[in-house]
């Protein structure tokens, strides 16, 4: 039998090579996607690509300008409805939320983060698109809006409840109201981690397509305005992936490629911007 | 502290959306194909089938270029959603494979017309990879096998048609259709025709539930699992065999010969059966000595009345320059043709469009 | 920030209008309170509205097949019968297997990132964590089509008949696609949500906690498993919740390689249909109102299934034992 020293070091060390183990397993089908999607798609990626309108089959050199136009109309959208609300619920719930109306909102949160988004896009359908008797990039950036706000709310009060109390105290202590106190020292300290929660969702629902089939529809030509339907990547993806034609399967990897980056790229600016101003540990 | 980054993103989008106006084309008068008066910029939405989206949309990108002020965005949804639209006035026009029931045409608020628009067949692709040679299947073995009563490739009723393969005594793997769609009601519409016992025991429609085999999704997803599996076979939209170069399976027809799904044999199939006047009607197992058995018209969902005139004309007039010129690029998408005498009979009911009193089609 | 050369508001007298309607000193608290709660009551509204549009939508099947439709088997849209028990069960099995799967790793994954990584390797292997969150959906489906579900046939589930063959879970016909590739892809998707949140949780933990345990003499396991993860079980539960969530509503990737059929079966092997799937795969072709009413309805159940999922979640944690420190549940 081995000693208790012993047996706490080997147990130290099994449970630290499962940690680098399990890792290692999260790691390997990232390398996998990545290396299918970089290989199938980067043959489509082309000045085209960026600058031009979709062709139908059999006409070469179509593009997806106006589907990743759309995207971007349709998160920033999803940004404006999903955040603000969302983080100020979150918030109420680290603030004031150990009352029952509390514990309510807190398992609607999580209930509503389990709703597939096919079902949030009906009914973003039946509340937005019926009534305006057409399709519309507003509808589509509801129905995001709506994905990402559970995501947030959660993450948001998690973290904020993380934040020591001793900054609140010195804060009040030096005389800011209750609410500057919230809001200019807690929620500033927890920002970094409530930017990962958020751009969590941000990616979530970047690559969504459901919902947007019945909201914001697409479209073939560019969309101007928030009244138009508009094309996005997700569903331009899924429409040539289901297609029959390996040019447009090209063309699809090339744009799932793109969207990977593009989340990417909002990923690396949104940690920035948040690191700067508090400074990481 | 987000308000940098929404300023970020703000500026990207105004970038983007000043870009997306710049980018609108200018009207341009053309004199050949008919224009659309006033040169204004007309937007038509239609949503529906799957199947015909490659040849839409190749429609509205061709019709775009004779008359760029008019701008087609049909999306695919699926024939049902097509209908639901179609019938919740979300879209100008609607398309669907199957054709709209009684109760569902009910529920419009207006008479729809179905116009036939095109021609497709759905084809049984299959994996054998020892077998050089086409597989020959008559409708009995069909049924067979989707009922799960034919289990191995070499029982005596497959190779009683296939004397010169060598097929091998393999379990056959069945993949079906598990999304609702057309090509679901298309090859169980002919395999209800065939045999009563599938009608009574399994049911017709765009749904049903399997006797044996694996469900995938989508005509992309069958195509992937009869692609990358060995010894399965799959029933799929012609366009999806021939692009993945599927071998596919020659059918016994009603006349008793065995047919390759080939444009002219769908051609064929449409040619051997009157159209009635409701202008649709189920092409399957048409009694013609060249006919492929596993054919169908695929139809526009069109208004009657149109509430807009001037979108009802534009509308009118793209379905008319559709069902004519626009039928010359249906060869090299897979698609067939609409038959001449089917063509005059739809000439006839596209005239009756209208809008209030005034009739959409003048001349033409 | 400015310091107020006021009064300070604690002794001079308060607003009337203040004193009637609550508790706080100043307005800028009394809005404050009341418009975060008015924002946290938009999570219940937009909750209770589309319950009552499920319900709405499902009230001609809810009259028509009652309490049958959660124990039927049988989904037969050809003849308008509707039964939804398959889908329950495969939706459960497969969120509980992704869970198996995905919690051991993603807290692995999370401890390895906050505790015990170098500090040059942490940004960039939690940055590429989180990428996995952005593949979209239909991207996972296509590669379980062409990569995993290959695999698994060739691969694992023979070995998995081979060692485990005489427990039901591991026999039948190997086809790829199925229970095992439905609850791996979940997983894979539930993953990066689970991780990130508890890294950040862990991160969150005063280091004062850490170095106690490690200056009383603790091994670095030691002191993560004593002061760190009681402090932060409040925040990997609702990491987790999350991640559950994520695997209930997930529809493309899990429809494409379930196999989707519509049976009950021990196996891991056998195909399975989940209720995301089926509203998936048959709305947007559906047509007939008692079809409709039947898949709003198995929305609605889905939504039922979430509900108690959560309520035991919650449950189990309580049971396990609530510390205070580390935030209320």
């Amino acid at each position: 039998m081995l000693d208790r020293y012993a047996r706490r070091k080997y147990s130290d060390i099994f449970v630290r090579s499962a940690c680098v183990a399990a890792t290692v397993i999260a790691l390997v089908p990232l390398v996998s996607v990545l290396y299918y999607v970089t290989s199938r798609g980067i043959g489509g990626i082309s000045w085209d690509f960026f600058s031009e309108l979709p062709k139908p089959v059999g006409e070469s050199g179509g593009g997806m300008a106006n589907a990743l136009a759309g995207s971007f109309k349709l998160l920033f959208l999803a940004c404006v409805f999903g955040i603000p609300p969302g983080v100020l619920a979150g918030v109420y719930l680290a603030e004031f939320g150990n009352s029952r109306f509390g514990k309510l909102v807190r398992f609607s949160a999580d209930v509503m983060s389990g709703v597939p988004s096919i079902t949030v896009g009906i009914f973003v359908y039946s509340l937005v698109v019926l009534r305006a008797k057409h399709f519309s990039a507003f509808a589509g950036g509801v129905a995001l809006g709506v994905l990402m706000l559970p995501t947030v709310t959660r993450t948001t009060e998690e973290l904020l409840k993380l934040v020591p109390e001793s900054l609140r105290e010195a804060a009040l202590g030096l005389g800011l109201p209750k609410w500057r106190a919230t809001l200019r020292v807690m929620l500033r300290t927890a920002a970094p981690g409530i930017a990962t929660g958020v751009m969590l969702a941000v990616a979530r629902v970047a690559g969504e397509t459901a919902p947007l089939l019945f909201t914001a529809f697409s479209n073939p030509f560019w969309s101007s305005g928030l009244n138009e339907p508009t094309a996005s990547l997700p569903v331009i993806i899924y429409n040539y992936a289901v297609s029959p034609y390996e040019e447009w399967h090209r063309q699809a990897w090339a744009a799932a490629l793109v969207l990977l980056l593009l989340v990417l790229l909002l990923n690396v600016s949104a940690r920035l911007l948040v690191r700067n101003r508090v400074g990481a540990r | 502290m987000f308000a940098r980054r929404k300023l970020l993103v703000g500026l990207l989008f105004s970038l983007v959306a000043c870009k997306g106006n710049q980018a609108a084309p200018t009207p341009v008068a053309s004199e050949s194909a008919p224009t659309v008066k006033n040169g204004e910029a007309i937007s038509l939405t239609g949503a529906g089938a799957t199947f015909p989206y490659p040849l839409y949309s190749k429609w509205i990108s061709e019709y775009n270029k004779l008359n760029p002020n008019v701008k087609i965005n049909y999306q695919s949804i699926g024939s049902g959603g097509g209908i639901r639209q179609i019938t919740a006035n979300t879209v100008d026009f609607g398309a669907t494979d199957a054709p709209m029931k009684e109760d569902e045409a009910k529920q419009a608020p207006s008479k729809l017309f179905h116009i036939p628009a095109t021609i497709g067949a759905v084809v049984i692709a299959y994996n054998l990879p020892e077998v050089t040679g086409t597989l020959k299947l008559t409708p009995e073995v069909l049924v067979g096998i989707y009922a799960g009563k034919i289990k191995t490739w070499n029982d005596p009723k497959i190779k009683a048609d296939n004397a010169e393969l060598k097929l091998p005594a393999k379990e056959i793997s069945v993949v079906y259709r598990t999304d609702g769609s057309g090509t679901t009601a298309v090859f169980t519409d002919y395999l209800g025709k065939i045999s009563p016992e599938w009608t009574e025991k399994v049911g017709v429609g765009k749904v049903v539930k399997w006797p044996t085999g694996l469900g995938a999704k989508g005509n992309e997803g069958v195509t992937g699992q009869v692609k990358t599996t060995p010894y399965t076979i799959g029933y799929i939209e012609r366009a999806y065999a021939s692009q993945n170069k599927l071998p596919m399976a020659e059918l016994k027809n009603k006349a008793g010969k065995f047919v390759a799904p080939t444009i002219e044999a769908m051609s064929a199939a449409a040619d051997a059966v009157e159209v009635p006047e409701e202008l649709f009607v189920s092409l399957s197992n048409a009694d013609s000595e060249a006919a492929y058995p596993i054919t169908s018209y695929s139809y526009l969902l069109v208004y009657e009345d149109a509430k807009d005139a001037v979108k009802g004309e534009a509308l009118a007039k793209y379905v008319w320059w559709g069902l004519h010129d626009g039928q010359k690029f249906a060869k090299d998408l897979d698609y067939a043709p609409i038959p001449a005498k089917v063509l005059t009979k739809v000439e006839g009911r596209l005239r009756e469009l209208r809008s209030g009193d005034k009739k959409l089609l003048t001349g033409a | 920030m400015s310091v107020s050369h006021e009064i300070s508001p604690l002794i001079r007298p308060r607003s009337k209008i203040l004193t009637r309607f609550g508790s706080e000193v100043n307005w800028g608290d009394f809005a404050f309170r009341r418009v975060t709660a008015l924002l946290a009551a938009l999570l219940i509204i937009a909750l209770a509205a589309m319950a009552i549009a499920m319900v709405h939508g499902s009230a001609e099947s809810l009259a028509k097949f009652g309490l049958g439709f959660v124990s039927s088997q049988i989904w037969d849209p050809a003849r308008d019968v509707y039964g939804a028990l398959p889908f329950i069960y495969g939706t459960i099995a497969s969120s509980l297997l992704a869970l198996c799967f995905a919690v051991p790793i993603s807290l692995g994954v999370a401890i390895f990132l906050s505790e015990l990584a170098p500090a040059w390797l942490r940004e960039p292997v939690g940055f590429l964590v989180e990428l996995l969150a952005a593949v979209p959906s239909v991207v996972y489906g296509l590669w379980g089509i062409f990569v995993l579900a290959p695999w698994l046939r060739t691969t694992v589930e023979p070995f998995l008949a081979q060692t485990l063959g005489f427990l039901p879970f591991f026999q039948g016909q190997q086809r790829g696609f199925g229970m095992l590739a439905g609850g791996i892809i979940l997983a894979i998707m539930i993953t990066p949500t689970i991780s990130s949140v508890s890294r950040e949780v862990l991160r969150a933990v005063p280091s004062a906690l850490r170095e106690g345990a490690l200056g009383l003499g603790a091994t670095p396991w030691e002191a993560v498993r004593v002061a760190v993860l009681p402090y932060a079980r409040s925040g990997l539960v609702g990491a987790t919740i999350l991640g559950l969530g994520r695997a209930l509503g997930e529809t493309m990737a899990i429809t494409m390689v379930i196999g989707n059929r519509s049976e009950i079966s021990a196996s891991l092997f056998a195909p399975s249909y989940t209720m995301a799937s089926v509203i998936a795969n048959e709305f947007s072709e559906a047509t007939g109102s008692l079809y409709l009413s039947a898949l709003a309805e198995v929305g609605l159940l889905l939504f039922v299934v979430t509900v108690l999922l959560n309520i035991v979640a919650r449950l189990l944690v309580w049971r396990v034992g609530h510390l205070p420190q580390g935030g209320s549940l």
